[in-house]
């Protein structure tokens, strides 16, 4: 197999990987906010601004593997 | 299918090329000063014009968020993270304008976003505290941490430029894939989402660099009283 197919299999499996794992967590994390939304209207705005930011915290592991498929397929050091 | 990490050069400035996206870039700051300048020019406190209402409902908007994330008057950091609001909000939907390429979707413009956001973490941080106290607060729980939090000063930046990135160029491609498989009118829907996933990432990227902040500064205001 030559290092081309490797690194088009090795980014399929990053991005499959690190599409999974966050899209759980993400979910587990808006699933809390919405119950304590729903508990307590009132500190709305407070529990989604964490959110965001608690979101784009989980959201960058994702983004990391999608740079990581990014660079082996368009930038790959050991390719030619 | 050309590469996402390389941008098209489109002239050469002397020795320098200038990418598609520095262009891009130039128009966005032309477009904000002309409308900054046009929408400030007859401000009246007695009777505010419509636009003068609506330039004030951003600010208010802006101002709101930053005393909910800091706790405390925002003063001094209100134009600094309103001006990245704005150019990221600006910057992200432009896009939308055919045969224009968002500038945050490559790799240069959020390195350069995010290496702002580095250095005035650390001028924020230095000026409300004072360089020794500042420095000493990396070592803070003990000097075991020191290594760590340096760490993490770098990574925490180097993710707010990766997150941009992923996300803006990543909806470019997904819309490019789209065009050449299916062909016109079924993109549109993502082009739509493409409209929200750009004002969420101004968003974040704004309230991220004034979390950063905060927790620059903010040590001390708690320390404060005991001392």
């Amino acid at each position: 197999m030559t290092t081309q197919e490797l690194s088009i299999i090795c980014a399929t499996v990053a991005v499959s990987f690190g599409a999974i794992i966050p899209a759980l967590s993400e979910g587990r994390a808006v699933a809390a906010a919405m119950e304590a939304i729903a508990r307590q209207p009132a500190s709305a705005g407070t529990l989604s601004r964490t959110l965001f930011v608690g979101l784009a915290m989980i959201e960058t592991m994702a983004i990391y593997c999608l740079v990581v498929a990014l660079v082996l397929l368009f930038a790959n050091p050991y390719a030619k | 299918m050309p590469s996402p990490l390389v941008s098209p050069v489109v002239f050469h400035l002397g020795p320098i090329p200038v990418a598609e996206e520095v262009v891009t870039t130039w128009g966005i700051l032309v477009v904000l000063g002309a409308g900054a300048y046009l929408s400030t020019r007859r401000l009246s406190a007695r009777r505010p014009g419509r636009v003068q209402a609506a330039v004030e409902a951003v600010f208010v908007l802006l101002e709101d968020q930053i005393r909910g994330v800091l706790q405390s008057d925002p003063g001094e950091i209100l134009p600094f993270i309103g001006t990245l609001f704005l150019f990221l909000a600006v910057a992200n939907l432009s896009s939308l304008i055919p045969g224009v390429k968002a500038p945050t979707a490559s790799i240069e413009t959020p390195g350069a976003l995010a290496l702002i956001v580095f250095f005035a973490v650390h001028f924020f941080g230095i000026r409300d505290k004072g360089l020794w106290p500042y420095l000493k607060s990396f070592a803070q729980p003990s000097v075991v941490m020191l290594p760590l939090n340096v760490l993490s000063e770098i990574t925490r930046s180097f993710a707010l430029m990766v997150r941009l990135f992923g996300n803006m160029m990543s909806h470019e491609f997904i819309i490019g894939i789209l065009v050449t498989l299916v062909g016109l009118l079924l993109p549109i829907p993502f082009m739509a989402l493409g409209i929200l996933i750009g004002l969420i990432q101004a968003y974040i990227f704004a309230i991220l660099a004034t979390v950063f902040i905060g927790a620059a500064t903010e040590t001390l205001k708690k320390a404060s009283p005991r001392t």
